[in-house]
């Protein structure tokens, strides 16, 4: 069995359900993707289309993330999915600079590299992937490559000629292919990145919190803090006694 | 009106997550830096010796293991600072896979130190028969003061491959095209010598004037062949769109371009003639300043070329 992913771009009409299921169904932290639709607009005003490009982990079959991973905590699983085992993960970031996909994120909470596993743990209940579930127009296709009746090798088949993987020539032999792209939408070099255009340029945290996982030296702390009084819970125990009062403070 | 119509044919971002920007940053060209000097006075060394007495060279017995400690643990240290998980550093050793340099390289330079604290230890005993009399660790290294010779060649040996694999490093990052194998190898061959003799180059007052001279070839050769090496990337290595893409952050100008022409000029041009005056005047202070810049200039250059690919957008 081997897994891959099939978008329609044709389809997709960049409602970005998907990313949304992704970071619920994970727990993706703000600011970090698994999943993530990129818009591109191509043309001059007013003769001007809009393409939606979801991007995630490709699930190469000679993966250079598992490759250059010192620990094996990024691994193949037997049905061909590239998983991450973040206990493991020593936060070296080496997966981040091999992935020719910019697939694979430092999750700012655990310290750890992070990114799609096609769900796994879902697939492992006989589940399909979160993505693939939410899609409205069914713009993701998800199944076994190998097997030549999956809907996924069937779509593949009837689209020959028009089925795409992202940067072929780095011969990671993806298990993700689109229908319907181009080089416009499909190789990053094509496109102008303009500034203003991104969500969640910055990532801030609250002083009087803090973020224990945040700076270098806090690195070598974090086994000796913890979050134990910063989880909800917090909220219910919080000493409002010790502070001012709310009108105190300038409210009503 | 053709020209404008170009944005026609362009295709324009309007709606992603920011780049996550640069990853390995001076921890990393720190990391690299560092380990140019640690691995390079071993090979330069060893050059020495095979050249001349070791009468003419009288303390380098153990200044070259002390200059080589010492920038090996600042190696290590930011290599274990830069992980987002220090303390499970002891993964590599007790899960390694073995096909990532990563694992290789931090296997070999674990040895590499070690053999590296064994010949500080005894050249430094050696050399200081009054220190620490009744210590047995200085007892015992003076009785083993054969061990030294016995143990140097694997040393040198290996000095090679650890000072090589921070490129086989680069070389496995397939998302950064701008690295690619046979240049970064010889990148940090140079950087070793450079390093390497810029490093002796400061314990030398001392030596014969013929083994300065040589220190100061070794300084010039590797500060003209790291330039030129730079030069052939910067000018001729548009082999691959993503590498030319990121060439253009230096070519562009900005803080990379003054970084990298600094480093260029500081670190290689004015170290090269520096030290080909000094072949023939023997003159130690201007050696010595020819080696600060020598070593400040390869900083420089590291840093540009280990942060630029990494501002390239890979999809």
């Amino acid at each position: 069995m081997k897994l891959g992913f099939l978008v329609d771009l044709n389809l997709c009409m960049g409602c970005k359900g998907c990313e949304v299921a992704c970071k619920v169904e994970n727990e993706v932290p703000l600011g970090s993707w698994r999943l993530r639709v990129k818009y591109i607009d191509i043309g001059t005003f007013p003769d001007t289309s809009r393409s939606f490009t979801p991007l995630r982990c490709n699930h190469c079959e000679s993966a250079p993330c598992e490759r250059i991973c010192p620990v094996s905590a990024l691994h193949y699983l037997e049905n061909g999915i590239v998983n991450v085992d973040s206990a493991r993960c020593i936060g070296c970031a080496g997966c981040m600079m091999a992935c020719p996909y910019g697939a694979i994120y430092m999750d700012p909470e655990t310290n750890t590299a992070d990114k799609c596993t096609y769900c796994a743990h879902r697939i492992e209940s006989g589940m399909m992937p979160a993505c693939v579930v939410v899609c409205p127009v069914q713009a993701n296709i998800f199944g076994d490559v190998e097997d030549d009746t999956s809907h996924i090798s069937q779509y593949i088949m009837e689209h020959q000629g028009a089925v795409q993987v992202r940067k072929p020539e780095k011969n990671t032999e993806p298990k993700h292919y689109y229908v319907g792209g181009g080089t416009q939408t499909l190789d990053p070099l094509a496109q102008q990145r303009l500034e203003g255009y991104n969500l969640f340029n910055n990532i801030t945290h609250l002083e009087h919190v803090g973020d224990p996982h945040h700076g270098v030296i806090d690195r070598f702390l974090a086994p000796f803090t913890s979050h134990e009084h910063l989880d909800n819970k917090s909220f219910v125990d919080f000493d409002n006694n010790a502070h001012e009062s709310h009108e105190e403070e300038g409210g009503y | 009106m053709v020209e404008h119509g170009i944005h026609a044919t362009q295709a324009v971002v309007t709606l992603d997550v920011a780049l996550p920007g640069i990853i390995w940053g001076w921890m990393i060209t720190l990391n690299m830096w560092a380990k140019s000097v640690g691995t390079g006075v071993i090979i330069v060394g060893a050059f020495l010796l095979y050249r001349h007495k070791k009468d003419e060279m009288p303390n380098l017995r153990w200044t070259m293991p002390l200059i080589s400690f010492v920038f090996l643990n600042i190696f290590l240290l930011f290599t274990l600072t830069d992980l987002h998980q220090p303390y499970r550093m002891v993964n590599i050793f007790l899960h390694p896979h073995w096909t990532s340099a990563i694992t290789v390289g931090a296997w070999m330079a674990s040895l590499f130190t070690a053999l590296v604290t064994i010949l500080l230890v005894i050249g430094f005993f050696d050399a200081h028969p009054n220190i620490r009399k009744n210590c047995a660790l200085a007892n015992a290294a003076r009785a083993n003061s054969g061990l030294y010779e016995k143990l140097f060649p694997f040393v040198v040996f290996l000095a090679f491959p650890v000072t090589m694999y921070t490129a086989i490093i680069m070389a496995e990052s397939s998302a950064r095209e701008l690295w690619q194998t046979p240049a970064e190898v010889m990148q940090m061959i140079w950087a070793a010598l450079l390093a390497g003799s810029a490093g002796l180059i400061f314990v030398s007052g001392k030596w014969s004037t013929e083994a300065r001279r040589d220190l100061a070839l070794v300084l010039a050769i590797s500060t003209l062949f790291s330039f030129l090496m730079y030069m052939g990337e910067y000018f001729f290595s548009f082999k691959s769109a993503e590498a030319e893409a990121t060439l253009a952050y230096v070519h562009a100008g900005g803080e990379y371009n003054t970084e990298f022409w600094f480093g260029m000029v500081l670190g290689f041009i004015v170290p090269f003639f520096l030290a080909v005056s000094s072949m023939k005047s023997d003159n130690k202070t201007l050696l010595r300043f020819a080696a600060l810049l020598a070593l400040i200039g390869l900083y420089m250059a590291k840093d540009v070329w280990l942060k630029i690919p990494q501002m390239l957008p890979l999809s």
